[in-house]
């Protein structure tokens, strides 16, 4: 186990534990430049991992660091999508100035949905929320001029400073860009004294108070901050989807930005960006998946003999071609994950990591959770 | 995935009061609130599974509408696949529901008690999610009507037309709601559990066993919930996006109060007659929403609910 010997208070506030760290980050975002050359094939994909990736930091900010978990988180990224196609597509804004106008404007909308949040806890905040990305989206589905209705709005390509970027290479650099100036904000958001009041309103809302932390400002700050963020995501998804309709922005998105956090492990900004690489990926894996599995087991069933082989590949076949199996698919994966590793992939990554660096020495109790009920002790 | 935007379209009546010419403006409102009642009910009765679960285990049980949903399918099975007389397969579907929630609390829900609350809700969205894909793999996808007693019958009383399809949701929900009252109230089991929700400890140091008595409460709000689909099922079509009407159920109860029984019914009441009255004289797009902007009002008023208490954490 390798320590750091800490001489000045700046390592302390650094982005970075030393100077190993910051190489592995630099090569993993050197990495990410020359990917393009080195996988052409599945940028389109990526490209939509880094435009999660935004959307998990968003609600990693407000559920993961500030504890307030918001079941609303895609009438956001509606409002930033289609924030973004009028202003560029209607009004004829330069594309930059747009998309800085719809993280404005989603983040006016954050502070809407956080003002009336700041008396709510818990579960009465998580279906206020709910309840204004529903009217949210029937807004969506009924203010024609501006979002096109239920018929729904054509997104053009991204034209930034004069370039087109109708290329797939161009657009995932510029996710890429979003995506990197959004962890460096976040990053050092978290680490100045307003994340770490976030952080203190969410182990207890009582002790930040008595430290003089002013709830309704933070609180109110993690939405707008969070919906920011969530409006950039939205106007680069926008892109990316290339058609808008209301139907896109159902509570199943919110629900899926929360699998990503909860999947990813909550409270870390590595677990929004793991859990957007899964939530991203996973619809492509099943495809893959539908393609090979049944072949698969045929060929295995196929030892038994022929006739149980082909009666095998059609049993599966049908079966992974069932339309309902892909949300059935994501729901259990999040029950399994709460179940066995409520600290989500950065948590069991820690583990691995910890397990090696200690490795004889290695304790189950490192990491065991303290359990709180609310009227009583324990249950017995 | 074909999921509808509007994902509780199923409630709508069939007929269309703003053009029912040649009747008093009475009539109308009273057939309007004698609607809204019904379908209020049925929010209600999910919103009290809810509240059930809530209040003894501190759980939020997202997938209180997919009991409901695999209630309506339970029955509809039995109905039309087997041939089974209707009130006999809602019994069976019934005790099957509330089966199912039992198991479901002592194989997976017991574990997560005492994660934050969080995670639980995490937990049981994703149980919903697998049970939905479950109905479409196991009925599938279509859209089915379940032929009850009630269907397609009514009665005119003055100028309302009363259709016994609502009348038999009022009427299970009165009759469901005096049981349970005298259940918790009168016997042994009851008392129990309601001790079991106000202090787990206690209650175990008395003897109580405390573990049973949350496996039955899930039971019975499963039960609960599954009752509610089949009271539905005639009035609405049985799909599996059923259990999204658990989103306005939820609504329901926050609106009462998260943890108070009574708060949940007269919530699900609420919401339902404010539906079908916005639907009717409000602009096109109001019938949606009207019931979540009415909760935000009571929210940004009484962050409680209506009926709630304001409880703050010991530090």
């Amino acid at each position: 186990m390798r320590f750091v010997f800490k001489t000045t208070y700046g390592q302390d506030l650094g982005l970075f534990r030393d100077a190993v760290q910051r190489n592995w980050y630099v090569a993993l975002l050197l990495g990410l430049i020359l990917l393009p050359r080195l996988v052409p094939a599945y940028l389109n994909d990526i490209s939509l991992v880094f435009i999660y990736g935004l959307c998990g930091l968003s609600l990693m900010v407000l559920a993961g660091y500030t504890g307030l978990v918001s079941l609303g988180h895609a009438a956001f990224l509606g409002v930033g999508a289609y924030a973004h196609v009028y202003f560029t597509q209607t009004l004829g804004l330069p594309w930059i100035v747009s998309v800085a106008l719809a993280a404005v404007l989603t983040a006016a909308a954050g502070v809407l949905v956080g003002l009336p949040a700041l008396r709510m806890t818990g579960v009465y905040l998580t279906i206020a929320t709910l309840a204004f990305a529903l009217i949210i989206q029937e807004v969506f589905a009924r203010w024609e001029p501006v979002t096109g209705g239920l018929k729904g709005r054509a997104v053009d390509k991204p034209v930034v400073f004069g370039f087109k970027m109708g290329s797939d290479v161009a657009f995932y650099f510029l996710c890429l860009v979003f995506l990197a100036g959004g962890i460096w904000l976040t990053a050092n958001l978290l680490r100045s004294p307003t994340g770490r009041a976030w952080v203190a309103i969410r182990d207890s809302e009582i002790a930040a108070q008595s430290m003089g932390v002013n709830l309704a400002v933070y609180k109110t700050m993690a939405f707008a901050y969070s919906a920011a963020l969530m409006g950039l995501g939205g106007a680069l998804f926008a892109h990316r989807i290339g058609f808008l309709a209301p139907d896109i922005f159902s509570v199943l998105l919110s629900i899926q930005f929360l699998l990503m956090v909860v999947v990813g492990g909550l409270g870390s900004l590595h677990g929004a960006l793991f859990g957007a690489v899964f939530v991203a990926l996973l619809p492509v894996a099943i495809s893959q998946a539908r393609d090979t599995v049944p072949a698969g087991l045929g060929q295995i069933a196929a030892v038994f003999g022929k006739g149980a082989g082909d009666a095998t590949f059609v049993a599966a076949d049908r079966f992974v071609k069932q339309p309902g199996l892909e949300p059935g698919i994501f729901g259990l994966i999040l029950v399994l994950f709460i179940l066995f590793e409520p600290l989500g992939i950065y948590g069991r990554w820690l583990k691995i990591r910890i397990f090696f660096s200690t490795f004889p020495l290695y304790k189950h109790a490192t990491f065991r959770r303290q359990k709180t009920y609310m009227r009583s002790e324990r249950l017995r | 995935m074909g999921t509808p935007w509007r994902v509780d379209a199923g409630l709508t009546p069939r007929y269309n009061l703003r053009t029912s010419k040649g009747r008093g403006v009475l009539d109308t409102v009273l057939q309007l609130v004698l609607n809204g009642l019904a379908v209020g009910c049925i929010y209600g009765l999910v919103a009290l599974g809810f509240v059930l679960i809530y209040k003894a285990t501190e759980l939020v049980n997202f997938a209180q509408g997919d009991f409901m949903m695999l209630g309506a399918f339970t029955t509809y099975m039995f109905v039309v696949w087997y041939g089974v007389g209707y009130w006999a397969a809602f019994a069976l579907a019934v005790a099957i529901v509330g089966l199912f929630g039992a198991a479901l609390d002592s194989t997976i829900l017991r574990r997560v008690l005492g994660q934050p609350q969080f995670a639980v809700v995490m937990l049981t969205i994703g149980l919903g999610a697998i049970f939905r894909s479950f109905a479409s793999i196991t009925w599938g996808s279509e859209i089915y009507t379940l032929p009850t007693p009630f269907s397609a019958k009514a009665t005119r009383v003055g100028g309302v037309t009363v259709s016994h399809e609502y009348v038999s949701i009022i009427v299970g929900t009165v009759v469901l709601c005096a049981v349970l009252f005298v259940f918790f109230r009168r016997t042994r089991v009851g008392v129990a559990m309601q001790a079991a929700s106000q202090n787990q400890l206690a209650a175990y140091y008395m003897g109580i066993p405390v573990k049973r008595m949350f496996s039955l409460i899930w039971a019975i709000s499963a039960g609960v919930a599954a009752i509610a689909g089949v009271l539905l099922a005639p009035v609405s079509l049985i799909d599996i996006n059923l259990g999204f009407i658990g989103l306005k159920a939820f609504a329901a109860a926050v609106l009462g109060g998260f943890g108070s029984i009574p708060g949940a019914l007269v919530g699900g009441i609420t919401i339902g007659l404010i539906e079908l009255l916005s639907g009717a004289y409000l602009p096109h797009g109001f019938k949606d929403v009207a019931a979540y902007v009415v909760l935000l009002l009571v929210l940004a008023i009484r962050p409680q609910g209506m009926f709630g208490t304001v409880g703050r954490k010991k530090v």
